[in-house]
């Protein structure tokens, strides 16, 4: 019997898939964290998450999407942790029984980026809204999130602050991306345009061309960064346990430690901010 | 599979035989029996319905009127007893042997046994030493003997063949001449399409004239070479072209 | 464009150091994409075949519905994946969400409907041919199916090298059932898009390289396997 082709192909598919499994993992605990690009594209979490797994042997795996995709995820019950910087949506998850709690845990700020030669010329305003009312009046091409992400929520908010009705110019000057931080700020750069930013990802994005963060510092451009971990009591199958090791470390001060050390170019990227006197329940037992 | 004493699915009956495909009426109320063990060619210009008549009877087609019956003892069970080759050899991309050995291996043939019948065959055919080669690789002349070696080997006690020689070389010809006398040698019923008078001169023992999709003429092959009875097929052996009509004789 | 040149000086560097990362982002395409390719073949290619050889009420429509699926957008389907595998989908307590496993889930249901449809147009010729000669012999139609599956293997394989390109080129699918977690479910494709969207264009362009490398590769060993067979035929 003459050997069949197919079937020969099919076995060595079949050989080269097993093959190419690669080196069986141990099998070590594991959580998932439903977080934002910021934190990932930033390199906070390559950061941090080597030391956290050296403290507790715990491997956290983590899903770097928008807030509100993080936020349907975990309603899902897809992630035992969520990891993200909208603080009314993670209150109202909070309070809708989704998760157990909110920590603070760290902030950083908005940046406005655009063009070196700032058409609009909001270089050297202190008032973020002022500045995106004046690109607004001067019709500077400004680039959206548009993804329902937490930096789109923020820059929406940062419009009516403004009084600006930004709906209405949707398509003409005010372009939204429905992308990511990464892709939108790849799309300012390429049309030299105007956009808003967190500084994480700002910091660590290399396609800038000739895109400048032009400005910071205001107040209202304060970005906090909150963790809660997925109720039990709405999804069963949690890791409770596990999430709850993540997040008392993370408020620790090993945790907090671990944050602030974290640079880009030599600029702190994220400031700890959990409140010092905060005890959080796994951490009385561990001990 | 036949051997002496085997019950014979022969004689095959057609009863007002038509067969419709779309609006063309391509057979027309053909009626005749077909007894064993003679070698009967079906002759008549292109177009005449002579392909078409040997699928129906094969079981290819069903017919749209009428009705094809074996009549024979083992005639409730006529499928494993016949055997077709084709105007264009449609063989398996596989080995010449294998080609046989599947067809044995359809009509359940013990595996022991199969050797023997495709040596034989091939040995019969001409193709014993191509046994091993790739039958796609096979000369067009040589792809119809091994069609015919594979269905020799199944022994069937009927076989159809629809211009097996219509276009392969005459040295080819002659080896799937002396085949089909062999077989039908022993025992087997050829039923086979030619447009090729002078062979249908050199095998038949019955002829059958088709035109326009009518049995015209059924007779003895000696009689019908030496007077057809009937205008067309007297036409037709005198080499004219058939293009003409008798109204009176073809009714709507 | 400098890019350009960045590009493929860095896939150089990537391949040279064999950096550990990359291989095992390698290994995992590799391994989902060929998992995902041998199992839709053994679903798309009898299907494919079946929908050449019979005829039933509503073929017709199904074979309209195949060719349809052929372009389904992959993030579609990584949709359809991501619900029902959710936790608060059907299949939710299998906790399959964010496996390599979900991946080539989704890739089975992206590419097996373009074997099928491939695999039915090879076949159907192939019927053609050989219909009449498979009847005549007393074939039943399990065993046509056999032959024409074995007889067209050739062109299958055609069918099924389109389904690993497919599988191995998609993002949109693989993306959301398999959130892109480092060390885990990250593919090429998915690490493509993550350094695009760190602005880190030359690196995602390196990592491209790397995935056409790798596709012809995979390409040319099915070639050469096929050289070598096919003139195993002849003595």
């Amino acid at each position: 019997m003459r050997f069949i082709f197919p079937r020969a192909l099919l076995l060595a598919i079949g050989l080269l898939a097993i093959l190419a499994v690669p080196a069986a993992r141990a099998d070590e605990p594991f959580i998932i964290v439903a977080s934002t690009s910021s934190t990932q594209n930033s390199g906070l979490f390559d950061h941090i998450l080597p030391l956290f797994h050296e403290a507790s042997g715990i491997e956290v795996r983590v899903l770097a999407i928008g807030t509100g995709q993080a936020v349907r995820l975990a309603q899902n019950g897809d992630a035992d942790i969520l990891f993200v910087h909208h603080k009314p949506s993670e209150e109202k998850f909070v309070a809708d029984g989704f998760g157990v709690r909110r920590y603070a845990v760290m902030y950083n700020e908005f940046v406005i980026v655009g063009p070196a030669a700032d058409p609009a010329g909001i270089a050297g305003m202190t008032g973020a809204a002022e500045a995106l009312a004046r690109i607004a009046e001067r019709e500077a091409p400004f680039v959206s999130r548009g993804d329902d992400s937490g930096t789109h929520k923020r820059e929406l908010a940062l419009w009516r602050a403004a009084g600006v009705d930004i709906a209405a110019s949707s398509g003409s000057w005010y372009r939204e991306a429905g992308s990511g931080m990464g892709a939108t700020l790849n799309i300012a750069a390429a049309m030299a345009a105007y956009a808003l930013a967190d500084s994480g990802t700002w910091l660590n994005f290399h396609n800038r061309q000739g895109l400048e963060a032009l400005l910071g510092g205001d107040p209202i451009l304060f970005n906090p960064y909150g963790v809660i971990l997925v109720d039990k009591d709405k999804h069963p199958h949690v890791k409770s346990a596990l999430g709850q090791r993540f997040i008392d470390w993370l408020i620790s001060p090993e945790g907090q430690a671990a944050i602030d050390s974290f640079t880009i170019g030599g600029e702190r990227a994220f400031t700890a901010d959990a409140p010092a006197d905060i005890v959080a329940p796994g951490q009385k037992q561990s001990e | 599979m036949m051997s002496a004493d085997a019950p014979t699915i022969l004689p095959l009956e057609l009863n007002a035989v038509s067969l419709t495909l779309g609006d063309k009426r391509l057979i027309k109320d053909i009626s005749c029996t077909l007894e064993a063990p003679q070698i009967t060619i079906i002759i008549g210009p292109n177009g005449a319905g002579k392909s078409l008549l040997l699928r129906l009877c094969h079981g290819l087609l069903q017919p749209s009127a009428g009705a094809i019956d074996w009549r024979g003892a083992a005639g409730r069970n006529p499928s494993p007893h016949q055997a077709m080759v084709f105007q264009r050899p449609v063989l398996l991309r596989r080995s010449v042997q294998a080609n046989i050995d599947f067809a044995l291996s359809l009509r359940k043939v013990p595996r022991r046994r199969r050797r023997a019948l495709i040596e034989e065959a091939l040995t019969r055919a001409g193709l014993k030493r191509f046994a091993k080669s790739s039958a796609r690789l096979l000369s067009f002349g040589e792809q119809q003997r091994l069609a015919l070696a594979r269905s020799w080997a199944l022994r069937p006690q009927v076989l159809f063949l629809d211009e097996p020689t219509a276009s392969i070389d005459p040295a080819a010809t002659h080896v799937i001449e002396e085949v089909i006398l062999a077989m039908r040698e022993e025992g087997t019923k050829i039923i086979m399409s030619t447009h090729d008078l002078g062979q249908a001169r050199r095998l038949a023992d019955e002829v059958l004239f088709l035109h326009r999709g009518r049995l015209k003429e059924k007779s003895d092959a000696a009689a019908f070479f030496a007077a057809p009875k009937n205008d067309l097929a007297q036409a037709f052996l005198r080499g004219e072209l058939l293009w003409w009509q008798r109204r009176e004789l073809t009714p709507p | 464009m400098t890019d350009f040149g960045a590009a493929i000086s860095t896939a150089f560097a990537l391949v040279a150091n064999l950096d550990s990362d990359l291989s095992e982002v390698v290994a995992l395409s590799l391994q989902v994409s060929l998992s995902a390719v041998l199992i839709a073949s053994i679903i798309g290619l009898p299907v494919g075949a079946a929908l050449a050889l019979f005829r039933f009420p509503g073929r017709t429509f199904l074979v309209i519905v195949l060719n349809a699926f052929m372009g389904l957008p992959p993030v579609v389907i990584g949709l359809i994946v991501y619900l029902l595998l959710s936790r608060a989908g059907p299949f939710g307590v299998l906790g399959l969400l964010f496996t390599p496993t979900a991946m080539i889930i989704a890739q089975v249901l992206l590419i097996t409907p373009l074997i099928a449809a491939l695999a039915r147009q090879v076949m159907e010729t192939l019927w053609l041919e050989y219909e009449e000669q498979l009847r005549s012999l007393g074939s039943t139609p399990l065993r046509s199916l056999g032959v024409l599956l074995r007889d067209g293997r050739y062109s299958l394989v055609t069918a099924v090298l389109a389904g690993f390109g497919r599988a191995i080129a998609e993002v949109g699918a693989v993306m959301i059932v398999g959130g892109n977690i480092d060390h885990v479910t990250r593919v090429m494709t998915t690490s493509i898009a993550l350094e695009v969207s760190k602005g880190n264009l030359a690196l995602a362009l390196g990592l491209g390289i790397i995935l056409v490398i790798l596709s012809v590769l995979v390409n040319g060993l099915v070639y050469v396997l096929r050289g070598i067979h096919r003139q195993g035929v002849t003595p």
